[in-house]
């Protein structure tokens, strides 16, 4: 299905912008959808809107390919692939239809399948994006393999905008699974973690493994004749909504979020024990994220991390301008600003965004 | 391309009794017959004696060697097996080969992370084989798996036969260990699936070792299915084949595997092995399904019916898994089945939107009568990775230059068909110029721009993997 052309206006004033800033050496703050502003430091600079830019640029069904301009929200996205029976096999979150795809990829956030299904940075195939020369660059293709030169395409994911205004994506996408069951059972989180780990080393076709206010989430989707048999030999209930609670948990629109206001996410080996009481936990992703709420020490988080060698996220109740992701090495700070570098050599795109020093 | 200072013999000489400092004596080798299986990868056109040959042992070694280099301003060349496609390994005259081969520990299997970290020289195959007790395999199969090392996958982001349902190196690891070129340490990607910032996990993987030196490679683990039968059917015509890969995949399945060969290949391969391949045909197709009994059994149903109305001539099951075995056999044997037919071949690894499969094969054919050179068509129909083999004798002056000119026209095409001019083989030294059909001068700057950045005085890997500016202009001017 070829849709809108290449949107000759909308891009000519987009490298205006950029023009302009890098001359005037003036930050530009991008915005999609202004859906994940929860997330990473304070936006700074001039808004730039790349919302009203968007629509599918391509799709083509029996290739489990699309190309959709940047400012596409996820939920017009899902509408056209549903038409095809297919799905976005990362479930990035709409946040309330705000959220747009390049949005999306520059935040890499992920639904609950995130370890069987993968992110939306597996799922991307190629990218246009604007880079601080204000040259307008395609990366990456339509094709599933493609190792031509450096992956630009990927390198956007987590980057929140720092390097550049993406404005086209193409994405992989996949069939929807004929049906999903959730099985459900009351149990300590730290029991929860064995089970899932235990359940994710069988051949068994799982989207779903979290543990929250006591009770563990096993998610199955694939051919219903699958599907019966794999959720029977799990341990529980059947939970009669379940595809209502995995939705609500991608879209942080649980209690659990809703009433945080500190809000901390670990990412880390699934295996790892469970740090400390129940209470405040949320565990996703077989154990690989971790939520906790209320109000923590940073230093003993931290603390936490450093022997799991993971990451902690700082996701609410920052104190203003103080970094929420990750401390890094030196040389990793130094790699990081050269890329910024290369693809942004006056500094516009997103200053301060992900971090005060870059 | 910048130049070393050291280049010449002396220099050499004085590098080397440096370097055996803190590698030891025999690990650092500048004999001219021992460095000599280093001289090329599994390119073998291309061949160039390193000024030396250094095999370390520890990431540590690796950082004081890379200090070492770029404070003298020495290119350094990482290889691993040494069985890329592309001469991503092709030594540099006035440079340091750095062999990983004796970084080759298996370091951790966590069965329940489903995690293994190991060193780069690790074999890919060695991976499989030491997570099977519990289960576990690691998915990225390049053909060249029982040689191939795990640092060389990443460096090329290898794929191989079951990438269409388990994808590619890029989705299958997690974390690396990096070493930049001026020996700092840096670890990218996270254990716990998304870290915060750019993903220079992805950026590293596939960059043919021009802006690291990886030294760890923690990698996902996948369970092993329980069930797993293979398809083979064979065709009258290519195209009826070509369309039957699209029309299955629009279905909706995702074969664990699903491979195509045309009539050379089914003739090559049925000689050298005898798989009971169906020699008549015009192509065959080879498609796996893996996943629960269930699962298996409904999917051989769907692809079956499609494999039908497509006009397969015929369609065999594999009924046990000695028979699922014989029936790769072929497949897997091929390209040394094709070396029995023609005493050179040379092998192009395009990528094209699967639907265009029929028209480039019919081209390729047309292409084939114009140059008089004959091609086997072994590949990865279910993604759309061709891998043409172009067969000539280079002992005939100018068939190697004849076939090269065809594997470029083949490339251009796939460009021109909505793909890529490399889907797993990478650039290295051989299709610096198709580059210049993929990407404008902008976007080659802006590649450039990139490895300047990480690598401002260009020794890792010079001269491999994106044109310099200059040399865009050359090749755009002739």
């Amino acid at each position: 299905m070829p849709g809108v052309p290449l949107d000759v206006t909308a891009i000519a004033e987009l490298l205006d912008r950029v023009r302009a800033a890098t001359a005037a050496q003036r930050p530009l703050c991008i915005i999609g959808g202004n859906s994940k502003q929860f997330l990473g430091r304070e936006q700074q600079g001039d808004p730039v809107d790349v919302s009203e830019h968007s629509g599918v640029v391509d799709y083509q069904p029996t290739e489990l390919v699309i190309t959709v301009r940047a400012g596409t929200t996820i939920s017009e996205l899902r509408q056209v692939l549903a038409e095809e029976n297919q799905v976005l096999a990362s479930e990035p979150p709409e946040f309330g239809g705000k959220a747009t795809v390049g949005g999306s990829l520059a935040c890499n956030l992920s639904g609950s399948s995130r370890p069987w299904n993968g992110s939306i940075r597996d799922h991307v195939l190629g990218v246009r994006i604007i880079n601080g020369k204000a040259e307008h660059l395609r990366f990456g293709g339509q094709v599933m393999k493609n190792v031509a030169g450096y992956d630009v395409s990927r390198l956007q994911a987590g980057a929140m905008g720092t390097l550049g205004i993406i404005t086209e994506v193409t994405l992989k996408v996949v069939p929807k699974p004929e049906t999903s069951v959730t099985v459900c059972r009351p149990i300590g989180a730290g029991e929860s973690l064995r089970i899932m780990n235990e359940i994710c080393r069988g051949p068994v076709p799982l989207a779903g493994a979290c543990w929250y206010a006591g009770d563990m989430y096993v998610r199955l989707a694939g051919p219903a004749s699958v599907i019966g048999a794999a959720a029977a030999r799990i341990e529980g209930e059947i939970l009669p909504d379940g595809n209502d609670f995995w939705s609500r948990l991608g879209e942080m629109n649980l209690p659990f979020f809703a009433d945080a206001k500190d809000l901390w996410c670990f990412l880390l080996r699934s295996t790892h024990d469970h740090f400390e009481q129940d209470e405040g936990w949320l565990i996703d992703w077989r154990g690989a994220r971790r939520w906790v709420t209320a109000r923590r020490d940073r230093d003993t988080l931290e603390g936490h991390v450093r022997d799991a060698g993971g990451e902690l996220w700082q996701v609410r109740g920052a104190v203003q301008g103080a970094d929420v992701f990750p401390a890094r090495s030196a040389a990793y700070r130094k790699t990081l600003l050269q890329l910024k570098g290369a693809l942004d050599p006056v500094g516009v795109f997103n200053p301060g965004r992900l971090y005060s020093w870059m | 391309m910048k130049t070393a200072e050291i280049s010449n013999i002396a220099d050499t000489a004085a590098l080397a009794e440096r370097l055996r400092e803190f590698i030891g004596e025999r690990y650092v080798v500048s004999a001219t017959e021992s460095k000599r299986p280093f001289e090329c990868d599994g390119l073998s056109v291309y061949k160039q004696m390193p000024g030396l040959v250094v095999l370390p042992s520890s990431t540590e070694q690796v950082q004081k060697t890379l200090r070492l280099c770029s404070q003298h301003r020495i290119p350094v060349v990482v290889r691993g097996a040494g069985t890329g496609l592309s001469g991503g390994a092709l030594p540099h005259r006035d440079g340091v080969l750095l062999s990983l081969t004796r970084l080759s520990r298996i370091l951790e299997i966590d069965p329940d992370a489903g995690l293994a970290r190991v060193q780069p020289g690790v074999t890919n195959l060695a991976i499989s084989e030491a997570c099977a007790p519990h289960g576990l395999f690691y998915a990225p199969d390049p053909s060249s798996q029982i040689a191939c090392s795990i640092g060389g996958n990443v460096a090329e982001n290898a794929g191989g036969v079951h990438c269409l349902k388990y994808g590619l190196t890029v989705h299958n690891v997690v974390q690396l260990t990096v070493v930049t070129i001026d020996g700092e340490i840096i670890t990218v990607g996270c254990e716990g699936l998304a870290g915060a910032g750019p993903d220079m996990l992805a950026l590293m993987i596939g960059s043919e070792g021009m802006l690291g030196v990886v030294t760890e490679v923690t990698v996902k683990l996948t369970p092993v299915p329980s069930h797993c039968q293979v398809i083979l059917a064979s065709f009258n015509q290519l195209e009826h084949a070509g369309d039957a890969v699209s029309a299955v995949i629009a279905e909706g399945i995702i074969p664990a595997g699903f491979e195509m060969m045309d009539s050379h290949a089914i003739q090559a391969a049925e000689d050298f092995v005898g798989a009971g391949y169906d020699t008549n045909a015009a192509a065959l197709l080879l498609c796996e399904l893996d996943g629960t009994e269930e699962e298996v059994r409904h999917c051989i149903e769907q692809v079956t019916a499609v494999f039908r109305q497509h006009n397969a001539r015929s369609i065999r099951v594999s009924q046990n898994e000695a028979e699922r075995l014989l029936f790769w056999k072929g497949r897997k044997s091929a390209f040394p089945a094709v070396g029995r037919i023609s005493p050179d071949y040379y092998c192009m690894d395009g990528t094209i939107p699967r639907r265009m499969l029929s028209r480039v094969l019919s081209d390729i054919s047309r292409l084939s009568k114009d140059y008089g050179l004959r091609v086997a068509n072994v590949f990865h129909a279910g993604d759309g990775n061709l891998h043409p083999l172009i067969l000539f004798d280079e002992s005939q002056p100018g068939e190697l230059q004849k076939a090269e000119a065809f594997g470029a026209e083949i490339l251009r095409i796939c460009v021109d068909a909505g793909g890529c001019i490399t889907g797993e083989h990478g650039v290295g030294v051989e299709k610096l110029e198709q580059m210049l059909d993929q990407f404008s001068d902008a976007e080659l700057a802006q590649l450039n721009a990139i490895k300047d950045a990480l690598d401002p005085d260009a020794l890792l890997n010079p001269g491999k993997g994106v044109p310099t500016l200059k040399r865009c202009q050359e090749y755009r001017s002739t």
